[in-house]
């Protein structure tokens, strides 16, 4: 049996810091060595959604030989249903800032980019300002490092890190074939680190605080805490920091209708977990993982809507290089129409559920490999609501 | 070297060689569409995939590069049945009408399909949901949105290998497709005709926009006299398409094909390659007395050549500031279609109006050129129709002819003699070296100084190539060149042009003459060649030319007799009054888009 824990509101992202020159200038004075063992012994995982090991991140891009090296902040926040990075951004954008720095120090990085949702460009007059503060703060302190805000123009694909280097390098925003990582061949086929805009935060709390403290949150799989940008049929959307490891039951006792009749974690590219399994389903890497969205869907609402919306999207969305991925999600979209129409019978669902298979091997990226996860989850659970 | 086990097999490749080099090394064929040779990676198919042992999904064994221990498995459940939906994917995409489509029989999408029998349609047909466009405004190239698989091998083609960029990615999602600048017709883009696309378009969304029906019409046409002019590099290139291995030369059985399929008179357009050597060498010639004895400041130095329409096209999109650099020669093609229906016609008697004058081309840009509406100085169009090797070899086919087994036969005389000079100009340098053979001897009263005539440091495939050669003790006419050195640089394929016509413009590099050709390897490797291409195949053409340049008795253009006799007894002399009106041209600016 899994580790559990119960839910339990966590204030460790948005706390101001009222000496914040302090902050940076204690995890700067730390060795490149100590930080980085740091947050391999904290643990921390990507709050992108894919869960990558932070430290190992940083690790392998400081050991790359390269004449120069970046950082990014990937702000490109495009995932259906999350909305925390923006928050972030808006409230503490100093510690994301001083993640950066910290990472910059550590790989040896002169230069980083903050990629900003081309959604959020309201925000980009503060950020600059912040920015411009932060930037004298660097000097005093004496690291030699500027961070630059580049927005995006609208696409999803581009929240993927490889086809944000594409598009940060005035490229069409595709992603590239990997291997090579970004930590070889990243921005300008240079070793980059690109981190999600909260795991830079993070990643600065730990470099300060030391990794127990972030440790003794969460479980083995899932360390730490998390921000949750949770909306739907809920009484109490909104933003919230939780430690991870709660099972869904508990989440939606807190923050369902009473009606809650599935969840979606992880947004359109999550999985959709029906109320039979709340109760065995752990929030983390070990379970259910998410890159903060929680949508709750109580039983006024149609499964067929939801994945019809979801795979809209998606088909929007590919940036259509691959062939399962571009065909693919056009084949889904149409075929739930086809068979709620009764144009395709009940068993072409089958078909549907072979080629997400398909899609989840072969797609050149994991916008076309994740398309599997609502669709199968939804159409497994939600059968009779695809079909009546 | 790196070790590897594919499918029970241990194979070693060297470091960067993917899983699919491996594979293939061992002669495990794995299906690719998107993968080509001659480009750069881009996984973006899926055909490839392969399982590999330890790892989450399946991997496009083109772009993963082979490491050490991996062990690969190119035969199971997974892959088999994910190779099936991509391909059934790719054909729901697909306007299937294969038996009605160019490309029926020579299509990788079709080759596939075939394979992996894919009988019953299992998805949705998209085809009927998009408004898929064919874009035949180009006179060369026909774009065929509802064939195109969107592997972009034509997008890396345009832009990695020529520069030009004419097709791009737009749109994305369900949307995506190839397109040109703001969606605007091929025609009216900087697209060069040179059909490097279609030579990679593995399915018949690119394809030359084929005049065989015209030209049947035209031999069948009791009141027409239907003349064919065969460009050097298709007899080096026709028998791929017609059962022969690359590199065979098959001069006389082309001929006796020729003649077989009824043209009145099969010439050749190597007497006018021979025809462009006196008239460009002299040009040549001439613009460095003007700018070395006259000191004239207004000659135009470097020249470059200009029987390459894709080159031609591509220097008035691109460098419209150097087209008094251009020679104003016509091309052989457009030399061959004026004098046809001048020359010619007096000399058979026969009225010009009457002639249909017809080209075989390695080229598609050749169709393009041939509609040009400058190339009218006979007073008709000078070329009516000009076809690939691929066009002809289907009228063989259509004919009944067995070709391999055909006789040789010779080209007919007045405008059919031609010499090994002339030959080379399907390669790239061949023009450089035929002209040098014919200048420098012009200029000295000697053989130019290398072994057998072979410029050796002109030929190659390197990008861009330079070579330069003192003149030294000249005949008096051309004293002033007591010297001088020569120098002079070769590039094919668009990139590498743009690459040196860039260090021209910047004043880093001071050539007299430059040849360029607008296709990898020149001629043989032009747009209208057999398909597939890749290097190797490049080379054995290549080297078929340089035999047949061997081969022949006469192998400079100045001693071609029916050339002395042409200047004798019709055009005087090269520059002269007639050849002005008949064998030069001038060119215009076009937009950057």
């Amino acid at each position: 049996m899994a580790e559990k824990k119960q839910l339990k509101r966590v204030d460790i992202i948005f706390t101001e810091e009222c000496n914040f020159k302090q902050v940076l200038s204690e995890a700067l004075q730390r060795s490149d060595d100590e930080i980085i063992q740091s947050l391999l012994d904290s643990g921390l995982r990507g709050r992108g959604g894919a869960g990558f090991p932070t430290g190992m991140k940083w690790k392998f891009t400081a050991q790359e030989e390269a004449d120069e090296r970046f950082i990014i902040c990937n702000a490109d926040e495009g995932e259906p249903g999350t909305f925390k990075d923006r928050e972030i951004l808006f409230k503490v954008p100093y510690k994301v800032f001083g993640g950066m720095a910290v990472g910059a120090k550590v790989i040896g990085a002169k230069e980083g980019y903050i990629y900003l949702r081309g959604e959020y460009k309201f925000l980009l007059d503060d950020l600059q300002k912040q920015l411009d503060d932060f930037h004298k703060l660097l000097d005093e302190l004496g690291l030699d490092f500027r961070i630059h805000i580049v927005t995006g123009a609208g696409a999803y694909i581009c929240g993927e890190e490889s086809a944000l280097f594409e598009s940060m390098e005035g490229k069409r925003g595709e992603p590239r074939n990997k291997p090579p990582y970004p930590t070889i061949n990243g921005y300008k086929g240079k070793p980059t680190v690109i981190n999600n805009v909260e795991t830079l935060v993070y990643a600065l709390t730990i470099c300060r605080l030391g990794a127990e403290r972030f440790k003794s949150l969460g479980t083995n799989d899932s360390r730490g805490s998390k921000v949750f940008s949770i909306s739907g049929d809920t009484p109490i959307p909104g933003i919230y920091e939780l430690e991870l490891g709660m099972t869904l039951e508990n989440f939606v006792e807190e923050f369902g209708d009473g009606d809650t009749k599935s969840v979606q974690v992880g947004g359109a590219a999550g999985f959709c977990v029906p109320r039979k399994d709340f109760k065995d389903t752990i929030i983390g890497f070990e379970g259910v993982p998410t890159g903060g969205s929680m949508m709750l869907f109580n039983s006024s609402r149609s499964m067929y809507n939801v994945i019809h919306n979801y795979l809209e999207f998606f088909e929007e969305e590919s940036c259509g290089q691959c062939t399962p991925c571009r065909v693919g999600c056009q084949q889904l979209l149409l075929g739930v129409e086809a068979v709620k129409r009764g144009d395709k019978p009940i068993s072409y669902l089958d078909e549907l559920l072979k080629l997400t298979e398909t899609m989840k091997l072969t797609a050149k990226c994991g916008l076309g490999q994740s398309v599997a996860n609502s669709f199968a989850s939804i159409v497994d659970n939600f059968k009779e609501e695809m079909i009546y | 070297m790196i070790n590897l086990n594919i499918d029970g097999i241990d194979v070693s490749v060297e470091e960067g060689k993917t899983v699919l080099d491996a594979a293939k090394k061992i002669n495990v064929k794995i299906p690719t569409l998107c993968f080509h040779e001659d480009l750069c990676i881009a996984g973006n198919c899926r055909v490839c995939v392969v399982e590999q042992e330890g790892a989450k999904g399946l991997i496009a064994s083109c772009a993963m590069p082979a490491h050490e221990g991996m062990k690969i498995n190119t035969n199971t459940l997974k892959v088999r049945r994910s190779r099936k939906h991509i391909i059934e994917l790719l054909l729901s995409e697909h306007n299937a009408d294969c038996t009605k489509c160019y490309k029926n029989g020579s299509c990788e999408l079709q080759e596939l399909a075939n394979e992996y029998r894919t009988g019953n349609q299992v998805f949705l047909d998209l085809v009927q949901e998009k408004n898929y466009t064919i874009d035949q405004s180009s006179p060369s190239i026909m774009k065929d949105d509802s064939k195109c698989i969107r592997c972009q091998r034509c997008v890396r083609t345009c832009e990695q290998l020529q520069a030009v960029s004419a097709l791009a990615v737009a749109n994305k999602g369900g949307e995506m497709k190839i397109s040109s600048f703001f969606d605007k017709p091929l025609h009216e883009v900087v697209c060069t005709n040179c059909g490097q696309c279609i030579n990679r378009c593995p399915t018949g969304a690119l394809i030359e926009v084929n005049n065989i029906e015209d030209v049947w019409d035209a031999i069948y046409d009791e009141n027409k006299h239907v003349v064919i002019q065969t460009a050097p590099a298709v007899r080096i290139g026709l028998g791929e398409e017609l059962g022969f291995n690359p590199g065979a030369r098959v001069t006389g059985k082309m001929v006796a094909a020729l003649k077989r399929l009824g043209f009145n008179s099969v010439l050749d357009t190597q007497f006018t390659a021979d025809l462009t050597i006196m008239e460009e060498g002299t040009e040549l010639l001439t613009r460095l007395k003007k700018a070395l004895v006259d000191g004239d400041k207004s000659v135009h130095l470097p020249m470059t050549t200009s029987c390459s329409p894709g080159w031609v096209k591509f220097i008035e999109h691109t460098f419209p500031e150097f087209l008094d650099n251009v020679s104003t020669c016509k091309s052989p093609q457009q030399m061959f279609g004026a004098l046809a229906k001048t020359y010619y016609a007096q000399k058979r008697n026969l009225d010009p109006k009457d002639i249909v004058s017809v080209s075989v081309m390695p080229c598609t840009a050749k169709k393009f050129e041939a509609d040009r509406p400058e190339m009218t100085d006979s007073g008709y169009k000078d070329v009516d129709y000009a076809i690939t090797t691929r066009e002809l070899a289907i009228m063989i086919k259509q004919a009944g002819l067995d070709f391999m087994e055909l006789e040789d036969n010779e080209f007919d005389s007045l405008m059919g003699d031609s010499t090994g000079a002339a030959t080379i100009f399907g390669a790239t340098g061949g023009v450089m070296e035929a002209a040098l053979r014919t200048a420098y001897e012009l200029v000295t009263g000697r053989e130019v100084p290398f072994e057998n005539l072979n410029i050796q440091p002109v030929r190659g495939f390197a990008g861009v190539r330079e070579a330069s050669i003192k003149i030294e003790d000249p005949v008096d006419d051309w004293k002033f060149l007591d010297g001088v050195e020569l120098r002079c640089a070769v590039a094919h394929g668009l990139r590498n042009a743009k690459e040196l016509m860039t260090s021209v413009k910047n004043g880093k590099s001071n050539y007299h003459f430059i040849e360029i050709m607008a296709c990898p390897g020149g001629c043989l490797g032009g747009g209208g060649q057999p398909i597939p291409t890749n290097q190797e195949i490049r080379d054995k053409r290549a080297a078929a030319i340089y035999e047949e340049d061997m081969s022949l008795p006469i192998r400079k253009s100045h001693e071609n007799p029916e050339i002395i006799h042409i200047y004798n007894d019709f055009l005087g002399e090269p520059l002269g009054h007639k050849s002005h009106e008949l064998l030069h041209t001038k060119y215009v600016k076009r937009e950057r888009y």
